[in-house]
């Protein structure tokens, strides 16, 4: 998808959340948490912090453990239309 | 064939269940998403089998002091909104169960046949995203065991978030 978009796949960094302190100093709310800058693709509100699994709803309304493909699209144009 | 543990365990409204003829034991809980996206097929497993005789049993064995969504308190608040459920739903508040179970993930499934023999177990169907996969290894076990046939197949990797271990 990254390709498609024109952006770097390289860009992409992996890290890994293992214990309650870090995910509490990264403010982490679930796996997988995607975020392009430092800015959460699917923000939520007074999601607790915690080492848990994250839940997403899909655009046909299903729950899902990954994000809606679309939304992460729509996120990644969003960030690229307002960096350049 | 593995005979599995016998259980008493509170459901929501401190009633005690546990394994009693073809039984469907479901270790699930409720904030993994897997477990979500496969509770309306699971619900619908327990709601079609009930009149054949086959019980089936939804525990929640996740640690809910680091977990809280995952409390007797949590599980009672969705009983309340989204019940009555066909199944009712178990706390597994020391792991106990769970661990002599063997259980991985939410969910993970076994199904025991009268003599408390586990027929299958794993995940409910091949497909968490799609929900006209509707449970069908589950269901395909169940007849298996109702009929007096081996499940085929008779495990498959249980699939989901890992279960919320005490540390």
């Amino acid at each position: 998808m990254l390709g498609e978009e024109c952006l770097d796949p390289q860009a992409v960094e992996v890290r890994e959340v293992p214990t309650d302190e870090t995910a509490e100093r990264e403010g982490f709310v679930g796996s997988p948490t995607i975020r392009i800058d430092g800015r959460d693709i699917a923000p939520t509100e007074g999601e607790p912090v915690g080492l848990t699994c994250r839940v997403y709803r899909t655009r046909d309304g299903s729950v899902s453990p990954v994000p809606d493909r679309e939304d992460l699209r729509d996120a990644l144009r969003r960030h690229h239309e307002h960096s350049t | 064939m593995s005979t599995a543990p016998d259980f008493r365990l509170p459901d929501t409204d401190g009633a005690e269940h546990g394994p009693d003829g073809v039984t469907v034991v479901v270790f699930t809980c409720n904030h993994c998403p897997y477990a979500l996206a496969w509770h309306e097929r699971l619900l619908a497993v327990a709601s079609d089998y009930a009149d054949r005789g086959v019980r089936t049993l939804l525990i929640n064995p996740n640690d809910a002091e680091r977990y809280p969504r995952d409390s007797l308190d949590a599980m009672r608040e969705r009983v309340a909104s989204e019940g009555p459920w066909p199944a009712p739903y178990l706390r597994d508040s020391d792991q106990a169960v769970a661990r002599a179970y063997g259980a991985q993930t939410t969910p993970d499934v076994f199904v025991l046949d009268a003599e408390r023999r586990v027929r299958y177990r794993g995940a409910p169907d091949s497909d968490h995203g799609d929900e006209s996969a509707g449970a069908q290894w589950l269901r395909d076990a169940l007849d298996a065991v109702l009929d007096g046939r081996d499940p085929d197949p008779a495990e498959t990797d249980p699939v989901g978030c890992s279960v919320k271990w005490r540390s």
